[in-house]
Order: C-alpha cells, then structure tokens, then sequence
C-alpha cells in the first residue's frame, strides 16, 4: 500500500465501530508515533457533512500528520479513520486508491508538479480517473481555474512560472476538479501577503457554498480561522501535555474559542509568547 | 610517574570498559547488518511492487515515450563517446604487449571480444546509472520533499505505476540499446586506432575478430544489460522514494543511487558471467 506507515493500525475496541450517522468522516482514538516520538494521542475527531472545521495549534503540534492520516497518506499507530462509515484501515490499495477520488487536498505549497504546464496539473485527476480526452478535460480546467479566479492564460505556464498565491488558486482548482465531498486545506494561507490571504479565505467559503463540501483546515492564522470555521479544535503537542491529558485543548465555535478561559488556547488565539519566552531565554 | 598511574587504575575496571567497548562494537555491527537486510527487504517489495503494477496496468503512452526519450535517446551521445574513448584505450593500453609475441593482428579479437561481453554492457550501465540513476533519484527525491508524491497519492493516483514503472520500462527497453551503441562504438574506435595509428593490417585484424567474438557474446552482453537495468530503474526510483527531507537529503538520495547501482551492477555482472557460462558449456558442452 502507498502509503507511509510508521505501524501497523491496531485493532480498535468494539464500541468505536462506525456509525452510520451524518459523520462524513470520522478520527476515533487515533494515535501517530514516529519512531518513539509520539505526535498524536488518542485523538477523536467527527466532522459532520457540510461543517468548515479549523485545526489550529502551535508548529509542531501534529496539525498536518493529523491531516494526512484523514485521507490515509499516514496510517495511525493505534485507532481509526472513518470516511462515510468506511474504515480506512480495512481497504487494500485498489478502494483506498478509488475512494480518494472524494477528497481534495490542497498541500501548503501547493504541491503541483513541476513537470507539467497548469492546465496538466489540474486536468491530472480527470485524465486519470474519467480517461478523458485532452480537450475535453481543458474545458473543465478553464471553468476550474475562473473559479478560483484565475484566467485561462495562466493554463501554458509551469508552476515555477506562478506567484505564490496563483500556486495556490492553481492547487485549489487542481482538488475541486473531482467535484470531491471532502476538502483538506494544509495552511492555505502561510507564506501569503494579508490580501492574497484574505482572497483564499473567500475562496474556501466560496467554494463551501458553491460545491456544498465538508472542509477541514489546518491552519495557525487565526484571522483565518474565525472566518471560515464553523468550528475550531486546537491541538497541543504531546511532550507537553500532562499524563493522561487530551491533546484536544479545546473544541467549539470560533465565538467560543475567543472567550476561552484555558490559558493557553487564550495565549494562542491572542498570539501572545507568554511564559514560552523563558525557553529562548528571555524575559 | 607512568607506572603509578597505570597500578593505580584498578585491572578489572579496565578489563569491564574493554569489553564494554567490544559489546558496542558489535552491537554497531549488528545494527549496520539488521538496517541492510532491512533495506534489501524494502527494495525488494518495492520491486515486487512494481512489478505487480506493471501486470496490472501499463503508463500511459505519453509518459512512457518521455520516459523513453529521456533515458534512452538522451543517453546515447554520452555512451556512444565514452565507448569510443574506452575501445581506443584499450588498443593503446594492449598494442605493446601484443607487438612483444607478434600478436597485433589479435587486437582486434581481443578489443571486441572484451567490448561484447564486459566494457560494452558495463559501460552502458555506468553511464546510465551516473547520467539517469542519479537524475531519477534527485526527481524522485525533490517530489517526495515538496509533497508531489503526496498529491500525487492524495488524487488516487498510485505513485509506484505513475513514476516507477515508466522509468523502470523505460531503463529496460533503452538499456540493449544503449549497450549495442557502447559495443558498436568501441568496436570502431579500437579499430581506428589500430589500423590508423599502429598500422595493423585491417584484413587480419578483422578476420581475427570475426572468427573471436560473435552472436553468443553480443546476446552474453546484451542479456545481462537488461538486469543491470532493472537494477539502476529500482534502486534510483527507491531512493528517491525514501528520500531525507531538505537539500541535503536530495544531494544524498541521488549519490547513493549512484553508488549502490554500480556496486550491485558489479556484483550482479560476476553472477550473470558464471550463469551465463555455464549456460554455454551446457548448450556446447565441446566449446
């Protein structure tokens, strides 16, 4: 399986079976060890249909393992993913290959291959999966790409050739090219000016009200955040949590995450160092 | 003062951090031996893998072709030269010890009979593991850091039959080719060398190499370049796979696939030469 798999997943205690409610897709006790340093601890996560979910958390904090194990780029040491019901730990190569054709994955660089021109990238899971012609899947790339707010000449350039934020509209329409149920957004805004930042933001809301998809962010914006999210959970890294402490610092609506009491998700929503400064020696 | 000093350390502790220093020793050892056969393991179902793949579905046309050109045409210049160069040297280097016996008009023997069945196919994998080994793990590697393998797993698309299996068809069907150009060109190059600058009389010359070297030495080179390139397409294409993050993980991806191919293409042209000939002694059992 193409997959990276620090482990085996473990056999999950019978209470955690899926259930077939409107949960789209669902992480339940899911740990992640590298090695023996664990990134995630007992992580339960459900995300019904049509919800914009915001993972925010300090770097580091296992955000983006979190992310990858959805879609099962990361298989989980311990526990499970669920998507529709399904179990991903239960499909071999051939489902896992066919159900990823539901999500869509804009990466934090984008991730478009270097090798082949915009439209190439976009048109890549079309081609792949419908086998269309060349044409017609350009038809579709042109409507994509105005989507997301780009013109059609920018179908000939190579990725190299694209601004920062153009890298990531091109990505944004290579993961809405599959019409996906599910879309997972790596920090979509880090590395942008506040402008280019805030056209992704309505970009993402656009895109939920257009296509009626279930989002999931990663993110460490919280400008950003607030205004997507219907919801926010926070994570915490585990080499500071206390034993047998959630890794889930918080979970609620962006109005309930600002008026947060817990010191430390009022530190990060507030952006403030705090006592983290003693660590780089200062005050 | 020297002896005090060595009395007063007491034997047994230095007799314990003796042997505590052995203990590492092979403790070092067995992990050096358990990450080999690990990675042995790993290359080997990543092969397998590929394999699987390719009885499955077959690249597309397309990327099979860029494939083809990239490793195969793109290759040929190279090898070509370097088959050139290595024909001639090996004139130059067994001219003089063949004038001492009177042999010159054996060079020719000789020169074709070493470029059919070694320098040829070793030559052309050295080149191809160098030139395209290396390339395809620095590829590989850079898809893997910037997350394109990813997304590439991400939109359903199995990484192994999108970016494995081209290269490794790719390297199978160029590399006879490859190989044919190297013994070709080695071929002409130690005849130049010969006739134009040591005056070897060329009908001799060429008599001698006709009767030395002949179809069962071609196919003996030509056979054994096809492992060798199943060999550099794996190992190049694992390594770019399994590729540490960052610039430096890249820079090291892309020399190990180098060095480990042409380690493996060594040892695999000693195994494929003791198959081979005992195939022959086999078939001829008089030759």
């Amino acid at each position: 399986m193409m997959v990276d798999s620090p482990h085996d997943a473990k056999e999950v205690p019978a209470p955690l079976q899926a259930e077939p409610a409107d949960c789209l897709i669902a992480a339940r006790r899911v740990a992640v060890d590298f090695g023996e340093q664990s990134v995630l601890r007992d992580i339960t996560i459900e995300t019904p249909r049509g919800q914009t979910l915001a993972i925010i958390g300090e770097s580091g904090c296992g955000k983006t393992v979190l992310l990858k194990t959805l879609i099962g780029l990361i298989m989980p040491t311990a526990g499970r993913v669920e998507f529709d019901g399904m179990p991903l730990d239960r499909m071999d190569e051939r489902e896992l290959t066919k159900l990823r054709t539901r999500f869509g994955f804009v990466f934090q660089q984008a991730a478009l291959f270097d090798s082949m021109t915009v439209a190439d990238n976009v048109a890549f899971p079309l081609r792949e999966h419908r086998r269309i012609e060349r044409a017609e899947a350009y038809e579709i790339v042109v409507q994509r790409l105005a989507e997301v707010g780009l013109p059609a000449s920018v179908m000939i350039k190579k990725p190299a050739e694209l601004s920062g934020g153009m890298r990531k509209r091109v990505g944004l329409a290579r993961a809405l090219v599959m019409e996906p149920e599910l879309l997972l957004y790596d920090e979509p805004t880090t590395g942008l000016d506040p402008i280019m930042s805030a056209v992704i933001n309505e970009l993402i809301i656009g895109t939920r009200e257009q296509h009626q998809v279930t989002s999931i962010m990663v993110t460490h914006d919280m400008r950003s955040a607030l205004r997507v999210a219907d919801r926010i959970i926070m994570l915490h890294p585990t080499a500071r949590l206390d034993e047998g402490e959630s890794q889930i610092l918080f979970d609620g609506t962006p109005s309930e995450v600002q008026a947060s009491t817990d010191k430390r998700v009022a530190q990060f929503v507030r952006g403030e160092a705090g006592e983290r400064l003693s660590e780089i020696g200062g005050r | 003062m020297a002896s005090q000093d060595i009395t007063t350390s007491p034997p047994a502790a230095s007799d314990n951090d003796r042997w505590r220093a052995i203990n590492d020793q092979i403790a070092d050892l067995g992990e050096v031996v358990v990450q080999t056969i690990e990675e042995i393991g790993d290359i080997t179902i990543f092969a397998w893998r590929t394999i699987t793949w390719l009885l499955v579905r077959w690249p597309s046309r397309d990327v099979l072709f860029s494939s083809l050109h990239q490793i195969g045409v793109r290759s040929l210049p190279v090898v070509a030269l370097t088959g050139t160069f290595i024909g001639m040297v090996l004139a130059v280097q067994a001219y003089y010890q063949f004038r001492n016996f009177g042999m010159e008009t054996r060079l020719g023997a000789m020169i074709n009979l070493s470029m059919f069945r070694e320098l040829g196919p070793v030559l052309a994998a050295t080149m191809l593991s160098g030139r395209v080994g290396s390339a395809i793990a620095a590829e590989l590697g850079t898809m893997r850091v910037t997350e394109q393998i990813d997304a590439l797993t991400s939109m359903g698309a199995n990484p192994i039959r999108y970016l494995v299996t081209p290269r490794f068809l790719a390297c199978l069907f160029m590399i006879p080719s490859l190989t044919i150009m190297a013994i070709f060109m080695g071929v002409v190059g130690g005849a130049f060398y010969c006739i134009y600058v040591f005056d070897v009389d060329p009908y001799f010359y060429f008599n001698n190499a006709q009767q030395a070297a002949g179809a069962w030495d071609l196919f003996y080179g030509v056979f054994k370049s096809i492992f060798f390139g199943a060999a550099i397409a794996i190992i190049s294409c694992y390594r770019g796979f399994h590729c540490a993050p960052g610039a430096e993980g890249v820079g090291r991806a892309s020399t190990v696939a180098f060095v480990q191919s042409f380690v493996v293409i060594l040892v695999l042209d000693l195994g494929l030469s003791i198959v081979l000939d005992r195939v022959y002694f086999f078939i001829w059992p008089g030759g």
